[in-house]
């Protein structure tokens, strides 16, 4: 069976991330390449961190949904080059990460704001959190302490 | 040497470098002063580990199909090509954060030039692991002012750490025929070249730190050339190699 190449994205747009439920493997922008390579179907995902355990998950995670949906040709190739990027979160996961309690990834290099009661009275607590990719900051008004996605 | 062997000394000096400098770091999980540097050191350990996979990998492929578990788990500390900074005890806190900073110098310097490598699978590696690193040097920086700029007995603590380390620096810009041949290529950088550069970078941030860099430019060598490691690696071996060694190709 060969379907189209924008019906596979889809399907990958529903798998999770596996330490940030709310997000699709699509939304972190860690696809990077779907294709048909005769029979066989070519799925190119890139790390986020080179030490993120939740890679090899990932590639079982998307192997899983794609063979569900009856596609039992498949390669998953990892590629390390152009290097992962913030800037390939969709709009919709930084949303969506927002609405879960982590502040989405900015440019200034920590939060645009508090993801719980919006303030931007926030400080930094530590550069590294609970994944490789977050960091630990608090919000000096509500006081609640939040995960901010670094920005890389 | 041909340039495939210099090639693989190179890939092993990088990769040696951050697998054991990752199994320091990961020493200290569960033992840190609070939880918030606890879980900094063990994602520094994982970047690092990660980084080596992607050394160690590389190494493996020229060197007729290894693996980067291969390198790592079966050879014996006189094969190993870390410089001998990176397996030196934790000792405390303070010394283990200073000597990350010294590496981190060198390593974000060494990263940026490897950018440009004519060898693509370098650049790349180097693209990668060069955004974690920055972010490593940014937190060891940070924290060596802190503690330096800070208590009367953090600062002699700091002090007393850099005096310790500073004799393992210079074997980082040490070159060998193994240098030459990279540069030949257009592989590498030749490591004495980014000396200027890191003494300008460490000065600064000891400078705000309120630390005296040692006045001897004596350096203990024999690590990233395999001629004579510390009797500590073999004791770190010991332990990350032992479930390998017991158990041969055990997986889980």
């Amino acid at each position: 069976m060969r379907v189209s190449t924008d019906q596979v994205w889809e399907w990958l747009d529903a798998v999770p991330d596996p330490e940030i439920p709310v997000i699709s493997v699509v939304d972190l922008g860690i696809v990077r390449d779907v294709r048909w390579d005769k029979d066989t179907l070519k799925v190119t995902v890139t790390p986020t961190y080179s030490g993120c355990p939740a890679t090899s998950v990932i590639s079982m995670d998307i192997e899983t949904a794609l063979r569900d949906h009856g596609i039992d040709n498949l390669r998953i190739e990892t590629s390390i080059a152009p290097a992962w990027t913030t800037d390939w979160l969709s709009p919709k996961g930084r949303a969506r990460l927002e609405a879960y309690g982590i502040a989405p990834p900015h440019p200034a290099g920590g939060p645009e704001r508090c993801p719980r009661c919006g303030s931007k009275a926030v400080e930094k607590v530590s550069q590294f959190g609970s994944t490789p990719c977050k960091a630990h900051w608090r919000c000096t008004d509500c006081l609640e302490p939040f995960d901010y996605f670094k920005c890389i | 040497m041909t340039r495939d062997e210099a090639f693989h000394q190179f890939l092993l000096r990088m990769g040696d470098n951050t697998l054991i400098l990752g199994h320091r770091v990961s020493e200290w999980c569960g033992l840190a002063p609070v939880l918030e540097e606890d879980i900094a050191l063990a994602n520094t350990a994982l970047d690092l580990i990660g980084q080596t996979q992607m050394w160690l990998g590389l190494a493996g492929e020229i060197d007729g199909g290894k693996s980067a578990d291969d390198l790592a788990f079966l050879r014996d500390a006189w094969d190993f090509r870390n410089v001998l900074l990176v397996e030196v005890p934790n000792g405390d806190f303070g010394r283990t954060l200073m000597r990350q900073f010294l590496f981190d110098a060198w390593h974000s310097i060494m990263l940026g030039r490897l950018i440009k490598s004519s060898d693509n699978r370098v650049a790349a590696i180097a693209a990668k692991a060069s955004k974690e690193v920055a972010y490593h040097l940014e937190r060891s920086g940070d924290t060596v002012v802190g503690l330096g700029d800070g208590t009367e007995e953090s600062h002699a603590r700091m002090q007393e750490a850099l005096d310790y380390l500073w004799p393992y620096v210079g074997e980082m810009f040490a070159s060998d025929d193994v240098d030459a041949e990279m540069v030949k290529a257009g592989i590498a950088p030749n490591p004495a070249d980014l000396r200027a550069e890191y003494d300008a970078l460490v000065g600064r941030v000891l400078t705000e730190a309120t630390l005296t860099i040692p006045e001897s430019r004596f350096a203990h060598k024999g690590g990233r050339d395999g001629r004579m490691h510390t009797e500590h690696l073999g004791h770190l071996l010991t332990q990350m190699q032992w479930l390998q060694r017991a158990y041969p190709g055990a997986t889980w």
